[in-house]
């Protein structure tokens, strides 16, 4: 007795049936993409933005390295040269050049537009984490929160100023005040908001300990919208940076800031426009970097936001 | 009616105290001792005592800024420490022009913004919505005096040369009108002498400092009208074959004002930032000026009342669009 098993040799052979025509394509064969190309694709003005930000970074962390000379060397010799092949953005009044100074110069503003968006987003997150949770103090820090909003923000930096020593230190701390309440009121309302989810309350009905709520529920969600918010701060605050140091109540003159060089280029703009110029483009470049990536941020991390703005 | 009004204006008074005891601080703060200023370098510290006694600067915190709170109520500001003269002369004698650009600058960006939120939430998604999204974007990133400095060079220093281009394609006559046509570089000149010179000093800076006050309301514009515009009503009305401008403007803006609105009254904190700084950019004597100028000759009184005053009239036009609105607005419950 055999145990193979014939082939359906019959099946091959019914009539009426042939088998499929291979059919050509319709559909181009969809390429694998990269996770880069998704991303350029899906959040264009994130990656121009993050991309513009890295070179500015770059710049100011490699300005030593990038064919610049001394930015505070003074030449008396060689005053308001216009742009050359040897003085790339021309010289400024004191015969410095300002194309060190101008890449010098972005060290101060990252510096201040991160330091500023760190500080106030943790002191402000912390305060509004306090007016969420302690209900008897949420009053009054909220009054307090509304007059310092009601001074308008650069008044509030040039007032503190005033009661300071010029130095980078003192900018950062001047802005940083000035943009607290805006984080404060927004991480109180994100708590308030969160405070009445379901889990939170189920968080809470299985006994978990306020730390630990505020840790693992509350927080995680206040980072999205607080990493957006962060963003933003850090472009007002290199713009506010900048006009401080215009108006001469920011960064010492000594310190090749943006603002400095335009503050000094501004008596002879009319004349030699390109000291104004070139650190009013860095500026306005790094902002706008900032800027698209804090679009990006926000389309990336709260899509119901994207839609409506 | 009048109860409501009533307690938002009582609501306001915390504000307004935290905002003076803020600004009383700044003084109180303030370093130097004008006592020893006063009694000079000859003085025994029991003669400076004696000033300060004298000034009533020996006595408690509290004390010292109820006495000023009431100063301020009664309208004393203090006085200048470098000019000697009150600071409420002072600031009268600046009023005019920073008046006169911040409500150019209201009028300009509020008819250019909100026609550009307009347009670009009825064209969603298409070129003119993100050639408008990203002028907003610019907007927000190009700081005031960059903005200030390009345009005088472009419309007053000519820096460009657009008149001598006029002058090679349309000739010598056209080229001397454009060049004619130039806007002054700075200064002011009071409205007393004429809407022409006045607004051809002002449209420069009103247009300066309205940059990013038009990207924030042309966004928010924008934001609110892509929201109201999806409702059902607005539907209705296209079925009914309502015309395209009337759903705009009449359905459809009227409901999005009230968010829109807000923002004009908070963007106010923008302007008068942006005030000191295009003042300075463009040498117009305002406020701005005056306490730019205050800040380097380390003159609190002026910076004091200055703040002070922008602040409170911060707070009041925001009361007062609230209340505007809570009146126009049959949809908020009072």
């Amino acid at each position: 007795m055999s145990l193979t098993i014939e082939a359906p040799v019959a099946a091959a052979k019914i009539p009426h049936i042939t088998p499929a025509v291979e059919l050509p394509d319709v559909l181009p064969p969809v390429k694998p993409r990269g996770r880069v190309a998704t991303l350029i694709r899906r959040y264009p003005t994130m990656v121009i933005g993050g991309v513009l930000l890295l070179l500015i970074l770059i710049c100011a962390v490699a300005a030593p390295y990038l064919w610049t000379v001394d930015p505070t060397a003074l030449a008396p010799a060689r005053r308001t040269r216009v742009p050359s092949a040897q003085y790339w953005f021309g010289t400024d009044a004191l015969g410095r050049d300002i194309y060190s100074r101008v890449l010098y110069g972005s060290r101060i503003s990252l510096e201040v537009g991160f330091a500023v968006a760190i500080l106030a987003s943790a002191i402000g997150m912390t305060i509004g984490l306090i007016a969420g949770f302690v209900r008897w103090l949420d009053g009054l820090i909220m009054r307090i929160m509304d007059g310092l909003m009601s001074i308008p923000p650069i008044l509030l930096a040039i007032a503190l100023m005033a009661l300071t020593r010029g130095s980078v230190g003192n900018v950062i701390l001047a802005i940083t005040v000035a943009e607290i309440p805006r984080v404060s009121r927004l991480v109180r309302g994100v708590v308030l908001s969160l405070r009445e989810q379901p889990y939170v309350e189920a968080a809470i009905a299985c006994g978990t300990r306020t730390p630990l709520i505020i840790w693992r529920h509350i927080l995680p969600n206040t980072l999205a919208p607080i990493t957006v918010q962060a963003t933003y701060i850090c472009a007002s605050a290199m713009i506010t940076e900048a006009i401080l140091s215009f108006i001469g109540a920011g960064t010492p003159p000594i310190i090749p800031s943006w603002g400095n060089i335009m503050a000094e280029g501004r008596a002879l703009w009319q004349v030699k426009p390109h000291i104004v110029f070139f650190p009013a483009v860095f500026l306005s470049l790094t902002v706008l970097a900032v800027n698209l990536l804090g679009d990006g941020f926000r389309d990336a991390l709260d899509p119901r936001m994207a839609k409506r703005v | 009616m009048l109860r409501y009004i009533a307690r938002r204006f009582v609501a306001t008074i915390p504000v307004m105290a935290i905002v003076a005891l803020f600004v009383f601080s700044l003084l109180y703060l303030a370093p130097g001792d004008p006592a020893a200023i006063i009694a000079g370098d000859q003085a025994s510290p029991a003669d400076v005592d004696r000033i300060r006694a004298g000034l009533g600067l020996d006595r408690p915190f509290l004390v010292r800024f109820v006495e000023w709170l009431f100063n301020v109520l009664r309208g004393d500001l203090g006085t200048s420490i470098f000019t000697n003269l009150p600071v409420t002369t002072m600031i009268q004698q600046r009023l005019e022009p920073t008046i006169s650009l911040m409500v150019l600058t209201l009028i300009l960006s509020i008819g250019l913004a909100v026609p550009m939120g307009v347009l670009a939430a009825w064209k969603h998604g298409t070129w003119i919505d993100r050639v408008i999204m990203m002028l907003a974007v610019f907007g927000f990133s190009i700081p005031v005096f960059v903005v200030g400095y390009l345009l005088a060079y472009v419309f007053a220093l000519d820096g460009l040369g657009i008149a001598d281009h006029v002058t090679t394609w349309f000739g010598q006559a056209a080229g001397d009108t454009v060049a004619g046509m130039m806007l002054p570089v700075q200064g002011y000149t009071p409205l007393a002498r004429g809407v022409g010179p006045w607004l051809s000093n002002l449209i420069l800076p009103a247009i300066t400092l309205g940059g990013v006050y038009i990207a924030l309301i042309a966004r928010i514009t924008r934001a609110t009208m892509l929201e109201v515009l999806s409702q059902d009503y607005i539907r209705t009305a296209r079925a009914k074959g309502v015309g395209n401008s009337t759903i705009l403007f009449l359905h459809a803006l009227k409901n999005a004002a009230v968010p829109i609105v807000t923002v004009i009254g908070i963007g106010i904190a923008l302007l008068i930032g942006g005030a000191v700084v295009t003042e300075s950019v463009f040498a117009i004597p305002g406020l701005g000026r005056l306490v730019v100028d205050a800040i380097l000759r380390r003159d609190y009184p002026i910076i004091q009342g200055v703040v002070l005053m922008f602040s409170f009239v911060y707070v009041l036009v925001n009361l007062g669009v609230d209340l505007v609105y809570s009146l126009v607005d049959p949809r908020i419950r009072y």
